[in-house]
């Protein structure tokens, strides 16, 4: 490295929450995503987006180590959350996602209460020790996912009972629960019908106030309306990235122009 | 041999009809089979299964029907006052003069008369067979006429066999619920009768097990008591030492492999677990006996303990061992069932794999898991051969697991081996355990399988 891309990564930690450079993943043999360097912003949304296969699932479950589960799964390269490398070895595994949480594209609650739901991470992290206090976590977080008045009477009831848009609010309070500083958002809305997509989107923009958060999504429309950088990916290979505004408007590079034009993807 | 011949006739006359229905198919559509309703296949199904059921039902009919109204003429050509003579006596000379017939040991002096007898009855079976013989055929080709006299362009063929099809697999579906209800209403038969014998609370309350009836009123070893206590007891005794091991072995083992294991090994440790399964229960009997239950004793002298060499710990632990595939393999399946974003979601909150399994995965699989323990303990109620070789005979009601006790199973099998009369409260009692047993079984079985499906409802 040259002093010159030293200060130039050194700056980018300074400015960035989460800094990727050179990271590289293969499933086995396949080389799923090759050499992305992105830098993602703190209390901002950025959004990833690009044709089915193209990476970008990929790289978000690679910002909280979710690859790890995967069998015959590599990552290369680095990346930092507040200049902390988070595939050191030293590195709890565990730390890392109470800092980085994570939705997924289906709702997936547990099949517990809604109470249980949401106070699951904390108990394993062994925050609000006392029933008030846990009590509090759960209004808490249950009100910032816009799902306290729904659900406050049937705290009790199965999460599992809630219509599909009501179980998605309550993975997104059960994963801001535990109070981390990123949240991941696989596809959260592709198995929700408008009325509650909008709800969500709502969600994640005032969620920026307190998060950062990287969303993946297949609609161009919803990376427009709710990202402020946005990242397209494309055959493993990260494209290009910058403000959405400018990505959307005034695509660098033809194959973006091809995706959010239509032509393709 | 006439009728093994008769079959295979009825079989080349079925294939021959077959044959011809598709030929007469495909030369009614003027050798273009597109215009036909259905396939030339179907209208050869058609007329093949048109002859041959009509003809089956006769045949099975004729060979049901004919031995009795045989036996019917046979008796009525009997002189009146052989006729008129005590019923069971009769019963024996017609046995006596069918087995002459059919060239079987006879019982009497043969003499002119049971020899015209038998000569008269022959003659009638043999009539009666040609007569089927004739009959069969005749039915079986006007069955085959009448369908293939109906083939035409539009004739509806496929769904004709359909619904021939589907009334097969209903016959079939019927017979085995019939047979299970034919078991039922034996046991509640017999059951009835064990009743009249020994007062119902005397059985179910009774805690005294001694099935004996006395031939004579100052007999020694006179007292017969039928409480089946001790027998419930016994069973419940060893049922529960069978899945305190068979319940915390098999569920490690399963989320070992559900979990833990790799596709590989996972591949390999599951077959291996379930040979535990094809084991013979006879050959865990003799290991119960020979190698597990010595070994108590052993090690309980040296602790100090009393150990009988026949103890229900022996045929428990055994019977668990036995029952550990139902509970790992079962269990296994349905922690396989829960969704991998549940997992995910699990780990993506920063829990532990061992945090995951217990708070989410195995409470998800919960229902399951019961199910699957649920139908193991039915499973060691019912099972007899472990239990008959390893824990005993004796009626003890007793907690000691160290102890011999018999269980309701080893106690069916002794009252009803060896020379019997089958009208003794002692037989007719193992009538009465086996409808307990059943009970027991089937609700153990109906509540496992419900809890089962209720699981299944929510995650497919």
């Amino acid at each position: 490295m040259s002093a010159v891309e030293v200060q130039e990564a050194q700056i980018a930690h300074d400015l960035h929450k989460v800094v990727a450079r050179d990271v590289n993943v293969y499933y086995g043999e396949a080389h799923a995503l090759k050499h992305v360097d992105l830098d993602i912003g703190s209390n901002e949304v950025t959004s990833l987006i690009g044709p089915s296969g193209c990476g970008k699932s990929t790289f978000l479950r690679c910002l909280n180590r979710m690859n790890d589960v995967i069998e015959g799964c590599r990552v290369t390269g680095q990346i930092t959350l507040d200049g902390e490398d988070i595939y050191d070895k030293s590195l709890d595994v565990v730390q890392l996602r109470a800092r980085v949480g994570m939705v997924f594209q289906k709702p997936n609650p547990f099949p517990k209460s809604v109470y249980d739901n949401i106070a699951y991470g904390p108990r394993i992290h062994g925050i609000g020790a006392g029933k008030s206090e846990m009590d509090e976590i759960v209004e808490s977080s249950l009100s910032r996912a816009g799902l306290w008045e729904e659900v406050k009477d049937r705290l009790e009831k199965p999460g599992t009972g809630l219509s599909g848009g009501q179980q998605q609010r309550l993975c997104i309070a059960r994963a801001i629960a535990v109070n981390p500083e990123v949240i991941l958002m696989d596809e959260p809305c592709s198995a929700l019908d408008p009325i509650a997509t909008a709800k969500i989107e709502e969600l994640i923009d005032e969620l920026r106030q307190n998060f950062t958060i990287v969303i993946v999504t297949h609609s161009m429309q919803q990376a427009a309306r709710v990202s402020q950088k946005t990242a397209f990916f494309h055959l493993g290979t990260l494209v290009e990235w910058g403000d959405t505004q400018e990505l959307f408007t005034n695509p660098r590079d033809e194959r973006t122009q091809g995706y959010i034009t239509g032509r393709f993807g | 041999m006439n009728l093994i011949l008769l079959c295979l006739i009825m079989v080349v006359l079925t294939v021959i009809g077959y044959w011809l229905g598709q030929r007469q198919a495909v030369s009614a559509a003027g050798g273009d089979a597109r215009r036909l309703h259905s396939l030339p296949s179907y209208h050869g199904f058609y007329v093949a299964l048109c002859a041959l059921l009509p003809a089956i039902v006769l045949f099975v009919l004729w060979l049901i029907v004919e031995p009795i109204i045989a036996e019917q003429v046979l008796i009525s050509r009997l002189p009146a006052e052989v006729q008129s003579q005590d019923p069971n006596a009769l019963r024996l000379l017609v046995g006596d003069i069918k087995s002459l017939a059919l060239g079987n040991i006879v019982s009497r002096e043969i003499d002119a008369s049971l020899q015209a007898a038998a000569d008269g009855y022959a003659s009638v079976r043999g009539a009666g067979r040609l007569g089927m013989t004739v009959a069969v055929l005749a039915l079986l080709l006007a069955g085959a006429a009448w369908a293939w006299r109906r083939i035409s362009v539009d004739h509806r063929a496929r769904n004709g066999v359909e619904m021939i099809a589907s009334g097969i697999m209903i016959l079939a579906s019927t017979i085995a619920i019939l047979t299970t209800l034919g078991i039922i209403f034996s046991l509640l038969f017999e059951t009835g009768r064990f009743f009249e014998k020994v007062p119902f609370f005397e059985f179910l309350f009774g805690t005294k097990w001694s099935p004996q009836t006395a031939l004579r009123a100052d007999q020694v070893g006179a007292s017969g008591a039928f409480g089946a206590i001790p027998l419930f007891a016994g069973t419940l005794l060893i049922t529960v030492i069978a899945i305190c091991v068979a319940v915390p072995v098999g569920l490690c083992s399963a989320i070992y492999m559900s979990e833990y294991a790799g596709p590989r090994l996972r591949a390999l440790a599951k077959p291996a677990l379930e040979i535990l399964a094809g084991v013979p229960t006879v050959v865990y009997g003799f290991f119960a006996a020979l190698t597990v239950a010595p070994f108590f004793r052993n090690s309980g002298e040296a602790l100090g303990l009393t150990v009988s060499s026949e103890s229900a710990l022996a045929a428990g632990v055994v019977m668990g061992i036995m029952i550990i595939p139902f509970v790992s393999s079962l269990s296994d399946d349905v922690m396989n069932a829960v969704p991998q974003t549940l997992r995910d979601g699990a780990y993506a909150l920063g829990a532990t794999k061992s945090e995951t399994i217990r708070q989410v995965i195995v409470p998800a699989a919960l229902p399951g898991i019961v199910g699957a323990v649920l139908l193991a303990v039915s499973r060691a109620i019912g099972e007899t051969m472990i239990v008959v070789m390893a824990a005993g005979l004796a009626a003890n009601l007793t907690a000691n697991p160290f102890e011999a006790v018999t269980t309701v199973t080893v106690q069916i099998v002794t009252l009803l081996v060896g020379d019997q009369e089958f009208d003794s409260a002692k037989t007719l009692a193992a009538f009465a355990l086996g409808l307990v047993l059943f009970a027991t079984t089937l609700a153990l079985n109906v509540v496992a399988l419900n809890v089962v499906r209720k699981y299944r409802e929510k995650y497919d």
